[in-house]
């Protein structure tokens, strides 16, 4: 322990055990205890309570309770617990009987503040930390806390309880670990005494009849076969297995989520998974006798299993798909030869939970569709993945929310009134078909798929957040077709779609909603990143008043409309798409040229993400020497860099030096690069002086400068490592001789020193070449660069100055109260 | 309780109520569809439709040639247009008491009620409904007699000659009782019979009946109406929204406890959202503008307008169409975006705290300070000197039958950069644009109801469980075009009750009770003795007095003659027809115990028989019998009246006298 913390710690315990001084901050004890565990693990806790006797003191004072407030006694007894971790520190703490006064009958239980769920907390935690040895299990039965232990699984505050069936498991492991397996059998005199009683708890539990206790056991056992997996946990299986199949006989199960998670966790035990005990069998039974949407998460967990039979694999794919099934059958489309299951014909509960309530058929399907995606995303998906089907399926579902679809039986009829206009099923059918763009299907299936995204981007009963979906999922599969049919080979389904796609957008973009307008720019930016070059498209979309329309949305009121339309004009700009400046609306009147307005945005716009956006078009553009740049670029570059350095936003100015970056690397050209197997570039490399004159014209030197001070970190970072790679390049030691002595370097200096103290109204002086070289060379840029790559808090971290704060809080460090102020 | 169903028109309801001894009117909408039979009337000559072809009858016969055009293959009578009044053969109009209105939309027949059937009774409604009312009679009587039609075509109605006709002039129906348009002075006659009403007034009728307006939060000052007596509660629900738009919320609660449901006026679109229509209007207005277009908006002078404008001012900017001119043409518009503005009470919570700000409650006051929306009172005067495109033009009558609409309709149709776009859903776009055709102009239909949907429906009959529902056949099936979608009726326990025009309906009430107050005095001489836990039960004797349906029980009248000492005596005396009363017995003869009693008093030889309704004491040798079943006990036995008396006695210990 740093000496310094040990010289603080007498105090520190004093004013911990002084109950005149409350401790008000729970996140310093918590960060004290922290600290302590961070010591005992390397360091012997035994040397650290000998050597700190103010440690034990501070302990033996929770034993005067009436004294001592809530909040100190859980800690001492989560404190009590870290040292004991150690068993030569337990046996020390021990002979003062300290541990019995803290954990024992005669602790804290029947003290009125045991009703505080902190210290009961704080008394599980204790013992958590403290069960790692032998001599902790006897210290556990002789002092009577398993009794206790048991009574806290039902605990009213959540945290506690769960807290107690950790420790249950933790000391079960404790009692267990160590003695042969094969002993174990069902009769009790096999098993140690405490993991006896433990086990006589858990039968009696599963025994109940209540659920809560039921659960609670339940989800002790997942547990144990989570964290334990020797051979012990099959022998425990092997006694309880009978009580637990036995819940499966009632007619509705109801621990069936806790039934769940203990299977899964025994499935995917190394003990269990490759044995052959029933375990499959077991699962194969909870999947058919639990209800539709509690099988549904134990169906995607037996799917996910590494290892495990392909029949249950088999059933639990059915048991996902069947919803979709269902969906199909009532749409009067009879199941394909193979893929899916029966639907409603064959299971009674799946057609009764279908068809019970909107709410009840929107949370089955939801599921079964979410399942389906997260198992199509898997390596090892199921197979025979039923593709087609599954689309079907969806569209169908589709069409029953939209009111398009036409059933023909009774149940279509129903489910039609059902999921009309449902949103929640309507995204999560969307998000799934988005998905379903992976694998391939017919030709008509697809252009079934574009017909309905069709439809939904056009219907104004869409509402905004499924319209998102709907140009999600469009994005997806205009991907997956161009991917399959190559870029040279345009896809039958992707010219027509577009035909009909730009008039939607052109009502989209004029949404009174923000949120729509916003997603279907966002939409455009994509597709005119990935298409932009393709003639189809571009005819298309210039057929269309879309690129006008992103223009004017330039001005949206809302902001991150702004936002987005700067990033889609930025976009279509690249891609030489964008509306010319003299609309044929507007004629007459002068428009200002695209660089212009945006320039207008950065330097007018109050709010930050669309001078981000805006700040982000400009270096893409000048990365990929976009034309609208290359006229007048030093001017406008000037004008940037001007308007950049005095923005608010911090994240602006950061966008500002990455410009810079890219500025400087062009300017600079290509390094030297001995190996470079390209030819010597045509135009012969600029001369450092040249270059720095170039980077002084258009302000960017003052403005790193500038930056490099920033009171905002990220500034500071990516300007200093900007000055670094400057630096590198145009003053590397030799080369342009630095002015030390010239009275303009030392004005400049000058200026930068009162930056640097905050005085950023003083004038930098003119930055000749050799000005820069000599201030690069003088400033510590390392030094600042290694000072700033440490968090700003690291001082502020440390224990010492944990202890620190936590004497100045209650004013126990005289003579520094002035410091508040 | 019955109900007289005068409308077959589920939005423009007209039913009449005979309910205790009131005969009250609700609602008297006036389907104008039948409108869009006839020609429009132009309000500057129209070149296109004077000359259009006159149709005759296949047999060559040419008498109706003067009566009927044709137009693009449909059928029109060029006369003025007529309206289809409720039934008023169904029951004597003059028998109406009271006439309850439940928005400005639903009282559009009320003159033909008020002045021409022999009416004397009051109408209730609340004040945004008389005055909007009284604009949108005002607007429709203006539009019609502003252009002045000699003709009136009357051989068509012929039924022989009427079923020779092509659709839909075949199938319209009761075309005899079709009527002209009224005039003003019947519209200020009718309107002066308007009481005017808040929400949460109770108005006695009679002393029978009570009946309240509540907050329907349809439009402004739109009210359900509640009908009840002390036993029997009717709750009329006509024209309601769930929607945050600029109208006082509805009032669910009050709905509670009704015994009888009347449902009407839900929307005409089921299946269509209005926060969608409202999106998909402003985007078709915002392209056509645009593109150099102009934009047609055939509506109502109040209502779903207030609205519109409210979204534009908000979307105007967003859109970059703060430069293009709003047009509100109407000869009452000015009085509707006036009057909007000062029905503070009558608006949303959000509305109402703008007026103490102090600012006007809707925007589009803004709208008309900064010249962004100009209104006029019709395209002649100041509106053709002002007049810039392109622009947005609001103007009625949605029918496009008469109105400005028809002339902007006849400049703008050749030109496909033009759009017209339907927002009130009250006539079908494509009827109402018929006798326009061919038209190059786009259009649009984004219906805005905010009415009740079928799922709102659903919820606020659960919220509010009535016994009964009863609703237009039309809300019972799904609709015609849509027959799968049986989300889209009412669906309820026990099933609702559904009406048809000229049905009368015997309504399911129950109870058969009613409330009579005692007379204090009278009160004060009761006994009461309880007989039960909780029940306590007294004799009265009083003289029941009625009058204004209300019933009082007063005591009996005293002698005239001057009070004496033996005045307890007298009583009987004094009225004769008085008897003198036996007690009343209560309660159950315990079997066991009466036998036991019996064997007390010296019978011997008893047997019980259980009957289906009690017991049989038989008691052999007095060759007796006593039948003791759950409502009377009889005691039969032969000529020996001593035993009959001696066993009554005993019966009787085992019950209660009052």
């Amino acid at each position: 322990m740093d000496p310094e913390c040990s010289r603080l710690l007498p105090a520190l315990c004093a004013v911990l055990a002084d109950p005149r001084q409350p401790m008000t901050d729970d996140t310093c004890l918590e960060k004290l205890l922290d600290w302590f565990k961070t010591v005992t693990e390397t360091e012997s806790s035994l040397l650290l309570l000998q050597e700190n006797p103010c440690l034990v003191e501070l302990l033996s004072q929770a034993l005067k309770f009436q004294d001592v407030s809530s909040r100190i006694l859980s800690f001492s007894l989560r404190l009590a617990g870290i040292f004991a971790a150690q068993e030569n520190c337990f046996q020390f703490l021990q002979q003062g009987e300290l541990l019995l006064g803290l954990f024992g009958e005669a602790g804290p239980l029947g003290l009125p503040a045991w009703n505080v769920p902190s210290v009961r907390s704080g008394w599980i935690q204790g013992l958590c930390s403290l069960a790692k040895h032998p001599s902790a299990e006897q210290f556990l039965v002789d002092c009577g806390a398993v009794d206790t232990i048991f009574s806290l699984q039902e605990d009213s505050s959540l945290f506690v309880a769960s807290a107690a069936s950790q420790l249950l498991v933790q000391v079960l492991s404790l009692s267990i670990q160590g003695r042969a397996t094969p002993q174990l059998g069902s009769s009790d005199g096999d098993w140690p005494s405490c993991a006896q009683s433990i086990v006589g708890y858990l039968e009696e539990s599963l025994r109940s009849g209540a659920t809560p206790q039921i659960t609670q056991a339940l989800k002790v056992l997942t547990t144990t076969f989570g964290r334990c997996h020797h051979s012990w946990t099959e022998a425990l299986w092997m006694r309880l297995s009978p009580l637990v199949t036995c819940l499966l006989e009632k007619d509705t199960v109801p621990t069936a989520h806790s039934l769940a998670d203990l299977f899964l966790s025994m499935a995917r035990s190394p003990t269990f998974g490759s044995s052959d005990c029933d375990l499959w069998v077991t699962l194969a039974q909870t999947l058919s006798c639990l209800s539709p949407t509690q099988a549904g998460p134990l169906a995607l967990g037996i799917l996910k299993l590494h290892v495990c039979p392909q029949a249950l694999k088999t059933q639990a794919f059915d048991v996902l798909l069947q919803p979709l099934a269902c969906v199909l059958e009532a749409a009067a489309q009879v199941p394909g030869s193979s893929g899916l299951p029966d639907g409603t014909g064959s299971n009674p509960t799946m057609a009764d939970a279908l068809l019970a309530s909107t709410s009840s058929c929107a949370a089955l399907l939801c599921q079964s569709l979410a399942h389906l995606g997260e198992l199509q995303a898997l390596p090892h998906s199921p197979r025979p993945w039923p593709q087609v089907l599954l689309l079907e399926a969806t569209m169908m579902t589709l069409r029953f929310c939209s009111g398009s679809a036409v059933p023909i039986s009774s149940v279509g009829g129903r489910l039609c009134g059902i999921l009309a206009s449902c949103i929640r099923v309507q995204r999560a059918a969307l998000d799934f078909l988005g998905m379903l763009s992976q694998g391939t299907g017919p030709q008509e299936s697809v252009t079934q798929v574009f017909a309905i995204l069709l439809e939904y981007l056009r219907s104004p009963e869409s509402s905004p957040t499924v319209l998102k979906k709907a140009f999600q999922a469009t994005l997806r599969w205009l991907l997956s077709m161009s991917k399959a049919c190559g870029s040279n080979n345009p896809d039958p389904h992707t010219q027509p779609f577009l035909r009909e796609l730009f008039p939607v957008m052109q009502k989209r973009l004029c949404n009174p909603c923000w949120e729509v307008r916003d997603s279907a720019l966002e939409f455009l930016t994509h597709l005119t990143t990935h298409w932009g070059g393709q003639p189809d498209f571009r005819e298309a979309l210039l057929a269309s008043d879309v690129p006008e329309l992103t223009q004017q949305l330039l001005q949206d009121p809302e902001a991150y409309v702004r936002a987005s339309a700067v990033t889609a004009m930025g976009q279509l700009a690249s891609q030489g798409l964008h509306a010319t400046p003299s609309g044929p609306e507007h004629p007459g009147a002068k428009q200002k040229s695209l660089p212009q307005e945006l320039l207008h945005i950065l330097s007018l716009d109050s709010e930050g993400f669309p001078r981000r956006a805006v700040m982000q078009v400009f270096t893409q553009w000048l990365q990929d020497g976009h034309p609208a740049m290359a006229e007048d670029l030093e001017q406008f570059m000037a004008r940037v860099f001007q308007v950049v350095s005095r923005d608010l936003d911090w994240e602006v100015r950061v966008q500002g030096l990455e410009l810079a970056r890219v500025f400087l690397a062009q300017t600079l050209g290509p390094p030297d690069c001995p190996y470079a197997v390209a030819l010597p570039a045509a135009t012969p490399p600029t001369s450092p002086a040249e270059v720095l004159r170039t980077l002084g014209r258009v302000q960017l030197l003052e403005f790193a400068f500038r930056a490099l001070f920033d009171c905002d970190r990220p500034v500071a970072q990516k300007s200093c490592d900007l000055l670094l790679l400057l630096r590198a390049r145009t003053a590397p030691g030799g080369g342009l001789q630095g002015a030390e002595c010239n009275p303009e370097a030392v004005t400049v200096e000058a200026a930068l020193r009162a930056w640097q103290a905050g005085e950023q109204g003083q004038p930098l002086g003119e930055l000749v070449p050799e000005v820069v070289v000599a201030i690069l060379r003088a400033l510590d840029l390392e030094g600042l660069q290694a000072t700033l790559a440490e968090s700003s808090d690291h001082v502020e971290q440390s224990p010492r100055s944990l202890l620190q704060d936590m004497l100045a809080a209650v004013g126990a460090l005289g003579g520094h109260e002035a410091d508040c102020y | 309780f019955f109900q007289y169903c005068l409308s077959g028109h589920p939005t423009l309801p007209c039913n009449i109520l005979k309910f205790k001894s009131t005969t009250i009117m609700l609602d008297c909408g006036l389907d104008m569809t039948s409108t869009l039979n006839f020609l429009p009337l132009p309000l500057v000559q129209s070149p296109r439709l004077s000359n259009l072809p006159s149709w005759s009858l296949k047999d060559g016969n040419a008498y109706l040639d003067k009566e009927l055009k044709e137009c693009s293959g449909h059928v029109f009578v060029d006369s003025v247009p007529e309206f289809c009044l409720p039934e008023t053969e169904l029951i004597d109009m003059s028998t109406v008491d009271v006439i309850l209105i439940s928005n400005y939309h639903c009282m559009m027949a009320l003159p033909y009620i008020t002045e021409h059937t022999g009416f004397t009774g009051t109408v209730y409604a609340t004040e945004p409904t008389l005055q909007i009312g009284r604009l949108l009679m005002e607007e429709l009587v203006n539009f019609i007699e502003r252009v002045p039609k000699a003709q009136s075509a009357s051989l068509w109605k012929n039924k022989d000659v009427q079923r020779l006709l092509p659709s839909p002039l075949k199938d319209a129906v009761e075309v005899s009782t079709w009527r002209r348009c009224y005039s003003m002075q019947e519209v200020n006659s009718a309107l002066s019979k308007i009481q005017l009403v808040g929400y949460s007034q109770k108005i006695e009728l009679f002393g029978a009946v009570q009946v309240t307006p509540l907050s329907s939060g349809y439009a402004l000052g739109s009210s359900n109406w509640v009908i009840q007596s002390h036993y029997e509660k009717v709750s009329y629900v006509s024209g309601s929204s769930l929607l945050t738009t600029h109208p006082q919320p509805m009032d669910q609660a009050s709905l509670k406890n009704s015994d009888v449901l009347l449902l009407t006026g839900l929307t005409q679109i089921p299946t269509a959202n209005p926060d969608g229509m409202v999106g998909e209007f402003c985007s078709n207005l915002a392209l056509t503008v645009r593109n150099g277009g102009n934009v047609l908006v055939p509506c109502y002078p109040s209502g779903v307008i207030y609205d519109l404008l409210e979204c534009l001012y908000q979307y105007i900017d967003s859109a970059g169409l703060s430069n293009v001119p709003f047009y509100f043409i109407s000869p009452v518009a000015n009085s509707s975006l006036e009057f909007s503005q000062i029905f503070a009470e009558w608006l949303c919570h959000n509305k109402q705290t703008k007026v103490y700000l102090p600012e006007p409650p809707f925007p589009h006051a803004e709208l008309i300070q900064t010249n962004k929306l100009k209104h006029y009172p019709s395209i002649h005067g100041d509106f053709s000197n002002d007049f810039r495109q392109p622009c947005v033009v609001f103007t009625g009558h949605p029918s496009l039958r008469f109105g400005d609409v028809v002339h902007f309709l006849e400049l703008w149709g050749k030109s496909s950069l033009n759009t017209v776009i339907f927002t009130e859903p009250d006539f079908s776009y494509l009827d109402a644009l018929a006798p326009y055709q061919p038209l190059a102009m786009k259009c649009i239909y984004c219906p805005i109801d905010t009415r009740l949907n079928f799922i709102q429906v659903s919820k606020l009959l659960k919220e509010v469980q009535p016994l009964h529902v009863v609703c237009p056949e039309q809300y019972t099936q799904p609709p015609p075009t849509q027959s799968h979608r049986m989300d889209l009726m009412i669906d309820c326990q026990p099933p609702a009750m559904s009406y048809r025009r000229a049905e009368v309906l015997a309504l399911p009430f129950k109870r058969r009770y009613e409330k009579i107050e005692i007379m204090p005095e009278l009160a004060d001489s009761l006994v009461p003795m309880e007989i039960k836990p909780g029940i306590s039960l007294a004799t009265v004797s009083a003289v029941l007095h009625t009058k204004d349906n209300k019933h009082v029980l007063q005591p009996p009248p005293r002698s005239t003659q001057p009070t004496s000492g033996k005045k307890r005596k007298r009583v009987s005396d004094d009225i004769p027809d008085c008897k003198v009363l036996k007690p009343l017995l209560s309660g159950s003869i315990p079997v066991e115990q009466f036998v036991q009693t019996l064997e007390k008093h010296g019978f011997s030889d008893i047997k019980v028989e259980d009957t289906a309704k009690g017991h049989i004491v038989l008691l052999q040798e007095a060759e007796t019998l006593i039948q003791i079943e759950e409502d009377s006990t009889h005691i039969i036995c032969d000529n020996d009246e001593m035993l009959r008396v001696r066993l009554r006695d005993l019966v009787l210990k085992f019950l209660q006298k009052f």
